[in-house]
């Protein structure tokens, strides 16, 4: 399905750390209710991708359009690049939602005050509409009993769920998962991918970095692959899986057990 | 700002130096014997051996050095039967009550960061010294102890340097210790300012070898802690 | 035992004043704690450099020398800086002089403590405040601060058990709190171990009492953060 203007479309990134070149130069455009698995291996650049489209990490070089609109950045004298405008940079990562392979649930408040935190402080909705909405989220996402809970009292599982509500309490346009999966059990590995999967299935636009082949092949409506910082397939998930165009991917997939 | 006051009185400095030095060490080796017994006795799992330790401990942790040392000094002579017994010989130098006083305080601190150390023991590890048949005693003498003197370093060596500058209280009651040599120099020539801050300085200086000294005791005793050397 | 009675109260009026140094030190030393453990953690070199300076050396001397080096020394500093301004003799109140004193002195270790707590304030959390589009302000306000405070609370308590410890000090420097109550009763009724004793005995309330409140604070605001 193509729109006039895409959902996110980032131009020739390049990000050094240091000496360090772990992106050299990828671009790639999602659309609306697009579901993006991004694959690779450890090191290949691609969480460092997800975090230079919110801006968390800097890009060397390259452009990244919300929505058409382009982040602005510039260059500081001592070659460092900033973002020019931090009212902009806020207003754009209130609108796209991250979820952390750490959770990063504010550990001093109960997963309803998670969720409820960011709408009331950034996008100003007041306790009530905050609280009902949250509600809604944690029921949606299989917390309602455990709303009221410490991250600390919660499973992995629970808490990864609830960093899950945490996004979708923004309305965000699309939703970023920086390997979502990575730091759970196996056993609560599954309740987490059931959650995303409704999202996906609900037309939500998300992009997912993960290790979850299944999750790659099944759900996502697109697949890249990233090696060593760059873009080494892009496709549909039958075609790339099937007949896969890279060496380096065919090494992947063999090494992996799923 | 008069230093030349300072310069000529160093001499006076340096004897108080020796004095502070001398009274913090003493202190603190007899702190550290009535500490063990203290903290072991603390750690026992009757109520009965425990009540007293605790108690020790409770009290010199609860109130200023400074009420601690005064009940010694001020307090001592209000009892006829210390002063018609061979105790007042003791009693009655000033010197000899800072360094009872001081030796209380810091047996109690030290007993309890003994203490606590102790209930930290890795319980693996006194159940392999269990298992390996060793009595109550020797597991103490061998695993248990020397464990616990290695990761109390860093909290004893705090404790040595509050001890430090606890004995500064020693120049308020006649003894030439730094403080005491500060104030003479004060009350002899007015200069306040230049001679509390010299004998600060001393305090620094002696503050930063203790420091360091810990540090490298540190280095040398958690040698099992540091990463693999590549 | 009638005359231990007699002065009773003039003890429990130095008490009074013990815990009144004691709070409003508390005070003090929580508010330059706070700018040091900033200071000593901003991009200014020169912050860091005086915020360096002064938990250093404030830690490396007994509390007694900074406090008479301050109580005389600060008098004939302002009485200098006094001269110049054409001011009249500026009397410092030892009480001043005592509160500012611990107060500045304590400020030291409270750097120290909030430095530390904040540090141990979880970075993916405060990432994450920034993901969702939060100021740096809010995310300060609503995310560090709050988690600081529950990694702080420890070593304030601990800092506050020495703080009114310390507070005895004033004593000699003429304040009539009641270790200096203690001491006029002592000696006129010749009897100053009794008279001791009874500090001692309302020290272990000042500090059972707080070390109650802090086990109390301890357990209410630590609900979420993970025990070590």
């Amino acid at each position: 399905m193509t729109e006039s203007v895409p959902a996110l479309r980032v131009e020739n990134i390049h990000k050094s750390f240091g000496s360090i070149n772990v992106l050299k130069g990828i671009s790639l455009e999602a659309y609306e209710q697009d579901v993006i698995s991004i694959l690779g291996s450890s090191g290949s650049g691609k969480s460092t991708l997800l975090r230079c489209i919110n801006l968390l990490e800097i890009p060397s070089a390259g452009k990244v359009y919300v929505r058409g609109e382009l982040i602005k950045m510039r260059q500081k004298k001592d070659g460092e690049h900033v973002a020019e405008d931090r009212k902009q940079v806020e207003r754009i990562r209130s609108k796209l939602a991250m979820v952390f392979q750490q959770f990063n649930l504010w550990a001093h408040m109960t997963a309803i005050q998670n969720v409820m935190e960011a709408p009331i402080h950034v996008l100003k909705l007041s306790k009530a509409e905050a609280k009902e909405k949250a509600e809604a989220i944690l029921h949606r996402v299989g917390l309602h009993e455990h709303m009221n809970y410490y991250p600390s009292q919660l499973s992995g599982g629970q808490q990864q769920r609830a960093a899950i509500a945490r996004a979708l309490a923004m309305d965000p346009d699309m939703l970023m998962f920086d390997e979502p999966t990575s730091a759970l059990d196996p056993e609560l590995v599954g309740e987490v991918l059931k959650v995303m999967q409704s999202l996906a299935e609900e037309g939500r636009t998300m992009l997912v970095v993960t290790h979850e082949m299944g999750f790659a092949r099944e759900v996502s409506s697109r697949v890249l692959f990233v090696d060593s910082g760059r873009v080494e397939e892009d496709g549909v998930p039958e075609q790339v899986f099937n007949q896969p165009k890279s060496l380096r991917f065919q090494q992947f997939i063999a090494g992996s057990l799923k | 700002m008069d230093f030349q006051v300072i310069i000529d009185n160093l001499p006076l400095y340096f004897q108080g130096l020796r004095v502070t030095v001398m009274l913090v060490f003493f202190s603190l080796v007899l702190g550290l014997c009535l500490a063990l017994p203290i903290a072991l006795m603390a750690t026992s799992k009757s109520t009965w051996v425990r009540i007293l330790p605790k108690a020790y401990i409770y009290f010199f942790r609860g109130t200023p050095l400074i009420v601690q040392m005064y009940l010694i000094y001020h307090g001592m002579g209000q009892f006829e039967a210390i002063q018609n017994s061979f105790l007042w010989a003791i009693f009655k130098e000033a010197y000899m009550c800072a360094l009872f006083a001081f030796a209380l305080n810091t047996a109690g601190y030290t007993a309890e960061i003994l203490r606590g150390t102790i209930e930290q023991t890795a319980f693996g590890e006194i159940e392999a010294a269990k298992a390996c048949g060793m009595s109550r005693a020797m597991a103490y003498r061998r695993i248990i102890l020397p464990s616990t003197f290695r990761r109390a370093l860093p909290a004893y060596g705090n404790e040595v340097i509050f001890m430090l500058h606890g004995s500064a209280l020693a120049g308020i009651i006649t003894i030439v210790d730094l403080f005491g040599a500060a104030k003479i120099v004060n009350s002899r020539s007015f200069v306040p300012f230049e001679s509390f801050i010299t004998a600060g300085l001393f305090y620094l200086v002696i503050t930063f070898i203790i420091v360091w000294g810990f540090k490298k005791a540190e280095h040398y005793w958690h040698a099992h802690l540091r990463p693999r050397e590549s | 035992m009638s005359s231990v009675i007699d002065y009773l109260p003039l003890i429990l009026k130095g008490m009074l004043l013990t815990i009144e140094v004691a709070v409003l030190s508390l005070l003090i030393s929580v508010l330059l704690g706070m700018i040091g453990a900033l200071a000593k953690m901003s991009g200014s070199r020169i912050a860091r450099s005086i915020a360096g300076i002064y938990t250093t050396v404030i830690r490396g001397m007994p509390d007694l020398v900074l406090m008479t080096l301050i109580f005389f020394g600060g008098q004939i500093l302002l009485n200098n800086v006094g001269e110049k301004l054409g001011l009249e003799y500026i009397d410092v109140s030892p009480f001043v002089a005592g509160v500012i004193t611990i107060g500045f002195i304590f400020g030291a270790y409270m750097a120290e403590t909030f430095r530390g707590g904040i540090l141990a304030v979880s970075r993916g959390e405060i990432e994450a405040g920034y993901a969702f589009g939060m100021t740096p302000m809010k995310v300060f306000m609503r995310i560090t601060l709050p988690a600081m405070v529950r990694h702080a609370l420890p070593g304030f308590g601990n800092n506050w058990l020495v703080l009114t410890k310390a507070t005895a000090l004033i004593s000699i420097i003429g304040l009539h709190d009641m270790v200096f109550n203690a001491l006029v009763a002592g000696g006129t009724t010749r009897k100053p171990f009794t008279f001791l004793c009874v500090v001692a005995f309302l020290y272990l309330l000042i500090t059972g009492v707080s070390d109650i409140g802090i086990r109390w604070l301890d357990k209410r605001y630590s609900v979420g953060v993970r025990k070590a």
